[in-house]
């Protein structure tokens, strides 16, 4: 029986097969996993802001795109995934009320997606599926035996990537 | 000025906030009612301080469809503000202002969502005129933005914007209604600038 580990927001964890790892309702944050084929090991981290070096109070890694992605793929290879192999995906980010922009609430998502493109540039592992942006929260789940990830958004069908 | 952080959060600061929450939730209840020509009762409004990460799951599971309303707020202070309303508290306000059965379930069509914003609408200019009246501030609303869709995606865009400054948020729940009562959940968002503002102008020091 597989079981399914919940992600909470600024929250990470790892999840083997036949585990399912899940974070529900990500909105304009970003839910990023890393996947290992070959050794089954993946992981998730459901980040919230884009940087943390722009924040005075940054004790929660799991809340920004830096420091939160480093932390998952140390976790990962921790728990027996390789570098060389891992591959990662994006969803959320969305830009859950059509605002007109002269605050920064309203490019947040945005600019967290970039942040996770940024980010996995720099480590050097291949971003192979994103669903992100638009104006809908997406509930995803990362099945670790098969490597799939799932999207459910409110009145939409079912994606698979 | 320092810069305030809601860890520094006394309560005196709930206090006042609660206050808001009342004359706002006195204001947002006496306009619904005469807008149903119902006459519609509230409770005390409870004004809760938790971590911005637990917003999401905070008034329902996660992935239970609620409506949020936003509006940005502009003049003497920055900000936005957020009203939410649990599906049932939307279906019921929607079907009594449509002037449909009370029981009547089905999905927000264009006039229904239309009929909501204007009750967000309504509501958030109940909590301004609380807040503009208590400070002597100007506060000018945006016209509002509605999502229906799952809380915790709704969510994260309050706990975004306090995620900025802290770890915590402040959320003022009110209860109104008749024989069914309705939870109405309040989110204001202060520009970081804008609370020293607010606070100022109460008397209070930052």
């Amino acid at each position: 029986m597989s079981q399914v580990i919940r992600v909470g927001m600024a929250d990470l964890n790892i999840c083997k097969s036949p585990d399912i790892i899940t974070t529900l309702g990500l909105g304009s944050c970003i839910g990023l996993t890393f996947y290992d084929p070959v050794a089954k090991v993946g992981g998730m981290v459901h980040y919230m802001l884009p940087d943390s070096t722009q924040m005075r109070n940054n004790s929660n890694i799991a809340k920004f795109a830096d420091t939160g992605i480093d932390e998952l793929l140390k976790r990962v290879l921790a728990a027996g995934a390789s570098k060389s192999r891992l591959v990662a995906k994006i969803a959320g980010g969305a830009k859950m009320f059509e605002v007109s922009g002269m605050s920064n609430v309203g490019n947040i998502g945005e600019r967290n997606a970039i942040a996770a493109r940024e980010k996995l540039k720099a480590l050097n592992i291949r971003l192979v599926a994103e669903d992100t942006g638009l104006n809908y929260g997406r509930t995803v789940e990362l099945h670790c035996e098969t490597g799939e990830f799932y999207i459910k958004s409110v009145g939409k069908p079912l994606k698979i990537m | 000025m320092s810069k305030f952080t809601l860890e520094e959060v006394n309560d005196m600061y709930v206090d006042v906030l609660r206050e808001l929450g009342n004359i706002g939730a006195g204001n947002a209840t006496t306009a619904i009612s005469s807008m149903l020509g119902d006459r519609i009762d509230m409770n005390v409004p409870k004004v809760e301080l938790l971590e911005a990460s637990k917003l999401g799951s905070c008034i329902c599971p996660e992935d239970e469809i609620i409506v949020g309303i936003f509006l940005e707020v502009m003049t003497d202070i920055d900000g936005s503000m957020m009203f939410l309303l649990k599906m049932n508290s939307a279906q019921y306000l929607v079907n009594k202002l449509m002037g449909r059965d009370i029981e009547t379930k089905k999905e927000f069509d264009e006039m229904d969502l239309s009929a909501l914003k204007e009750i967000g609408n309504i509501i958030a200019a109940s909590y301004l005129s609380a807040l503009s009246m208590m400070t002597n501030l100007v506060i000018t609303p945006s016209i509002p933005h509605i999502s229906v869709d799952m809380a915790a995606s709704i969510l994260s865009v309050p706990a975004i914007q306090f995620g900025q400054y802290g770890d915590n948020a402040l959320l003022i729940e009110t209860e109104f209604g008749d024989d069914i009562m309705i939870n109405g959940y309040f989110i204001l968002m202060p520009e970081q600038d804008s609370y020293g503002k607010i606070l100022t102008a109460l008397g209070l020091s930052v």
